[in-house]
């Protein structure tokens, strides 16, 4: 077994994935199982939101990994093992919509066709915890449906960079977008999500403090 | 700072690694203008109503099967890999 360099040990220490990653290469599928194990779950999160479909997200997750374990050698350890591998959930994600959908561009380029929501219209304040206004299923129904009015790109970067937690030079890797391209995607999916819950959140006219 | 600088500047206002100058910069336009204000705090619920959304959870039978059948296709790859270099 090849003795590991000082540097090696540290690239290690800083992201213990590459340990498993090299066993994969050698061909260690148990290794491999442990991967899944880490972030079957957090990969399934990011293919619902995409999709919005479980049964599509299952599957993705499948896809994923065997994907990543068909390319594994071509990962070189530039970014994270968990970036690299969001960057194939992503890709299947929008294939798999572009499919379900027979569209003929479902891709990161897509842009928002209108300027609707990307300039703040609605200036009301909100309720107060404004989420509590509504039971559990009501609440997830008006949020999938909102999320659902972004282009599948612009739910992506939201996904990754508000929910998932990825910071924005992940989110870039993991979507091969440039970062200001990430931003700017981001600024409007946001902007477009509050305008959209305004409607439902805000307060009534007539409790307005005057 | 104009209200348009503002918008453009938000993306950085909710990320802490910002500056400390622009943040200040931008905290001194929202206190007077109640309209950036509303679309902060309103920007900020949304974010965070939605982080805190439980999506369905995979159930661990699900991952259990999933992992089975990616590692069965993993082994069937490897094998006929095999194959083809033999
Ligand atoms: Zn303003």
């Amino acid at each position: 077994m090849a003795t590991l360099t000082q540097e090696e040990k540290e690239a290690n220490a800083l992201h213990p994935d590459l340990a498993l990653v090299e066993k994969v290469k050698a061909g260690d599928l148990s290794a491999f199982e442990q991967l899944m194990r880490q972030y079957d779950r957090q990969i399934f999160r990011i293919a619902l939101h995409i999709t919005q479909n479980r049964e599509d997200a299952e599957d993705i997750v499948q896809d994923t990994f065997f994907k990543a374990f068909q390319k594994i050698n071509q990962f070189q350890g530039n970014s994270k093992f968990y970036t690299w591998l969001v960057r194939i959930a992503v890709n299947e994600s929008l294939m798999r919509l572009r499919k379900r959908r027979s569209q003929k561009t479902v891709s990161m380029d897509d842009e928002i066709q209108t300027e609707e929501g990307s300039i703040p219209r609605d200036f009301a304040d909100w309720m107060p915890n404004p989420e509590q206004n509504y039971n559990q299923a009501e609440l997830a129904d008006l949020l999938r449906k909102t999320i659902q009015g972004l282009p599948p790109g612009f739910r992506a970067v939201f996904a990754l960079r508000d929910i998932d937690g990825l910071s924005t030079e992940e989110t870039a890797q993991a979507l091969g977008l440039s970062v200001p391209a990430v931003k700017s995607r981001l600024l409007r999916a946001r902007l477009q999500l509050r305008e959209r819950l305004s409607r439902y959140f805000r307060v009534a006219t007539g409790e307005h403090a005057r | 700072m104009n209200c348009t600088e503002f918008l453009a500047n938000l993306t950085d206002y909710f990320d802490a690694k910002t500056a400390a100058t622009l943040r200040s910069e931008l905290e001194r336009h929202m206190g007077g203008c109640n309209h950036c204000h509303v679309t902060v705090n309103t920007t900020r619920q949304t974010i965070e109503i939605y982080r805190n959304d439980e999506l369905y959870e995979l159930p661990d039978a699900i991952r259990t099967q999933l992992h089975q059948a990616v590692l069965a296709k993993c082994a069937e790859s490897k094998r006929k890999k095999k194959q083809t270099k033999a």
